[in-house]
């Protein structure tokens, strides 16, 4: 394999796995409520900027990280209490667009909780670049594949072995029967809340050392999980992975082979190609619907 | 009855008078202060502050106070456009300095000419003075002189053939633009050109593929803000064991603070300001570099940037402008800025000529590398 080969397929699958995690945040909270998260994006900014602060502030970067994902966990509870509660019996279109109404909220807020610069966090294992099949790789990207493939295999876990989870996933699968079976169904709403938003939080701090963070990455990382949950299939948490590493590689491939200004417009290229071949995606369910 | 009346009149005129000699001079100023330029915006600002203030201080100018009445457009052209509009109908300043980046500099350069007023940008683009507008002016050296200032040090070092990168931003582009048109006189030739956007967080595709490029010895980076400070890291990260060089859009503590290790050995070009007790003691600069390194300082407890010597000597153009014109007239203070000679700023020594309206050479455009984290000057 070619050493530029190899260096574009590491680091489609560093910047993959980011859009993995954020993509599985959309699948969980899509599977408990049919609703799509636009505020997913700002869980992976929250992440970044408060490990930020509390490493600046002295916490050890062992301690800062577990506050920062809490925190994080926190805002995604409340967002879930204050705004999408209140409004449970509206239609999914309207859940939506409350989304988006606070994920422009949140960022305002970070605005004003921190500042408008970017921020720089230190790498966990420092920066020394590591020799891979003639390519390199930084410390920080092995954080962010082993970290990835923890969290999914103890999400897989979580959902097939843990009550609660089964209790997650029976609700996605028919809300009514899980109610009538004893399930807290506003309570699984709840928790898949707070586990997207501490899953957008993990992405954000893993990837903060790589990229920097400020105020409104969250846009652009948001739409690209939502892109490649997409086209994994919403609701599919395997097709959330996949879908995620193959939109990093594609990406980085189209970037440097084909154009690498136009590198951003390939994530949506790829959505609309989804959307109007193959609308649910590669792992989707094919819905019919019977008149 | 006319005696009251002209009476009256003269009493009226008199008090006008006397009330608009109280009257304020107003500076407006719009700035990049947050958003993805605030290291240039922000220096920016404080420095425009502390001046106003020295001024002040010292009995104002023509007799009168200085007031600065300045917003933060956060490196938004639209914002800025807007804020400039503001500036001039609204709050009805004397003077724009201004712009923090190109693409606001240009968006505000029409209402500028327009209603007459001298706009003195901090942005560094040749396109702002080329061709030349009667009320724009600028302090920072262009992009151009960067690229020939890199050039010269390339051919210093035999460094021939070089990959180029930029961003898509309105510096970006311009100083791409400009290399490529004046790198054949150097003898450089740029075998590699990649872009990234705005946003782009990971600029390793594009760099692979510079680094694959035969016979790439050299890599120059054109642009600020975020995207210099990712392709620095990915450049350490890919081990690209060969010269890496920035605009003076990166000429800032900053730089360093966000691109950590990795900006080891980077060289840029940059006015002398920032390496200004390095200076020898005959140089003429730096008496002047000095002073403001040691004011802004002692104000601030933060380092200096070029960026925040482009305001003062944007303000200080226009002070010295205004005592000469003795007046505060849109005209005759840009005619008076306009025949500007023999000034030395922070930037170096500024000559304006109706054809020019930056007035620096490349003799005081130094170039300077970045060891253990600080700016050394390259012999």
């Amino acid at each position: 394999m070619s050493a530029q080969l190899a260096q574009y397929l590491l680091g489609g699958l560093t910047i993959g796995a980011i859009y993995a995690l954020v993509a599985l945040g959309f699948a969980i909270i899509y599977n408990a409520s049919r609703v799509i998260n636009f505020a997913q994006g700002e869980f992976v900014m929250i992440g970044g900027m408060a490990t930020v602060s509390f490493a600046n502030a002295g916490l050890p970067l062992a301690a800062a990280v577990p506050v920062a994902v809490l925190a994080a966990a926190a805002v995604g509870l409340a967002l879930e209490k204050l705004a999408v509660e209140p409004a449970r019996g509206a239609s999914v279109v309207t859940l939506i667009i409350i989304t988006i109404g606070a994920s422009i909220l949140l960022r305002g807020v970070a605005t004003l909780v921190w500042d408008k610069n970017l921020h720089a966090l230190r790498p966990f294992s420092g920066d020394t670049p590591i020799e891979l099949a003639g390519a390199t790789i930084l410390p920080q990207s092995l954080w962010v594949l082993g970290v990835t493939f923890a969290v999914v295999l103890l999400l897989g876990w979580f959902f097939g072995r843990t009550l609660t989870g089964k209790a997650m996933l029976a609700t996605s699968h028919n809300p009514l029967a899980a109610q009538l079976c004893g399930i807290n169904v506003r309570f699984v709403l709840l928790l898949s809340f707070g586990l997207s938003a501490a899953l957008g939080a993990v992405a954000g701090i893993l990837i903060a050392p790589i990229t920097l963070t400020s105020w409104d990455v969250g846009v652009m990382l948001g739409l690209k999980g939502f892109a490649a949950a997409i086209l994994g299939g919403l609701g599919s948490g395997v097709g959330a992975v996949v879908g995620g590493l193959l939109l990093g590689v594609a990406e980085s491939l189209g970037a440097g082979y084909l154009s690498s200004a136009y590198k951003d417009a390939i994530a949506f290229v790829i959505l609309l190609a989804v959307l109007f071949f193959l609308p649910s995606g590669l792992f989707g369910r094919k819905s019919a619907e019977r008149v | 009855m006319r005696t009251k009346l002209l009476a009256s009149l003269a009493a009226a005129l008199l008090f006008a008078g006397a009330a608009l000699a109280q009257e304020p001079i107003k500076i407006g100023a719009f700035l990049s202060v947050t958003g993805g330029a605030a290291f240039l915006g922000d220096p920016e600002q404080k420095t425009l502050e502390l001046y106003v203030e020295k001024l002040n201080a010292a009995g104002g100018v023509l007799g009168r106070k200085l007031q600065l009445v300045s917003y933060d457009s956060a490196g938004d052209a639209e914002k800025a456009r807007t804020f400039a509009k503001r500036l001039i109908e609204q709050d009805k300043v004397d003077v724009l300095v201004g712009g923090s980046t190109t693409g606001e500099t240009m968006a505000v350069v029409p209402l500028a000419e327009a209603a007459g007023i001298p706009f003195i940008s901090l942005a560094g683009a040749v396109v702002i003075i080329e061709p030349v507008k009667k009320w724009v002016f600028k302090t920072p050296h262009t992009d151009r002189m960067a690229c020939e200032r890199i050039f010269l040090d390339m051919r210093d070092r035999n460094l021939q053939r070089i990959g180029l990168i930029s961003g898509s931003g309105g510096f970006d582009k311009s100083m791409r633009a400009e290399c490529l048109k004046v790198a054949p006189t150097y003898k450089v030739q740029i075998v590699a050109d990649e872009a990234y956007g705005a946003g782009d967080t990971d600029m390793t595709a594009q760099l692979t593929k510079i680094k694959n490029t035969a016979g790439v010895q050299a890599v120059l980076n054109a642009g600020f803000g975020a995207g210099p400070a990712i392709v620095t890291k990915n450049f350490r990260q890919l081990a690209m064991n060969m010269p890496l060089y920035q605009s003076h859009g990166v000429a800032s503590k900053e730089f360093i603070k966000l691109a950590g290790s990795a900006a080891e050995g980077v060289r840029l070009p940059a006015a002398a300001v920032l390496v200004a007790e390095q200076l020898p003691a005959d140089d003429k600069q730096r008496p002047v570099a000095v002073a403001y390194m040691k004011a802004y300082e002692a104000r601030y407890k933060q380092e200096i940037s070029t960026f925040g010597g482009h305001a003062h000597d944007g303000l200080m153009l226009v002070v010295e402008a205004m005592k000469k014109a003795k007046s505060t007239d849109k005209a005759k203070v840009r005619d008076a800025i306009e025949a500007t000679k023999g000034y030395i700023g922070t930037g170096g020594v500024v000559n304006m000529t109706p054809a020019d309206h930056m007035g620096l050479d490349l003799t005081h455009f130094r170039m300077l590398e970045v060891k253990n984290g600080n700016w050394v000057p390259v012999k």
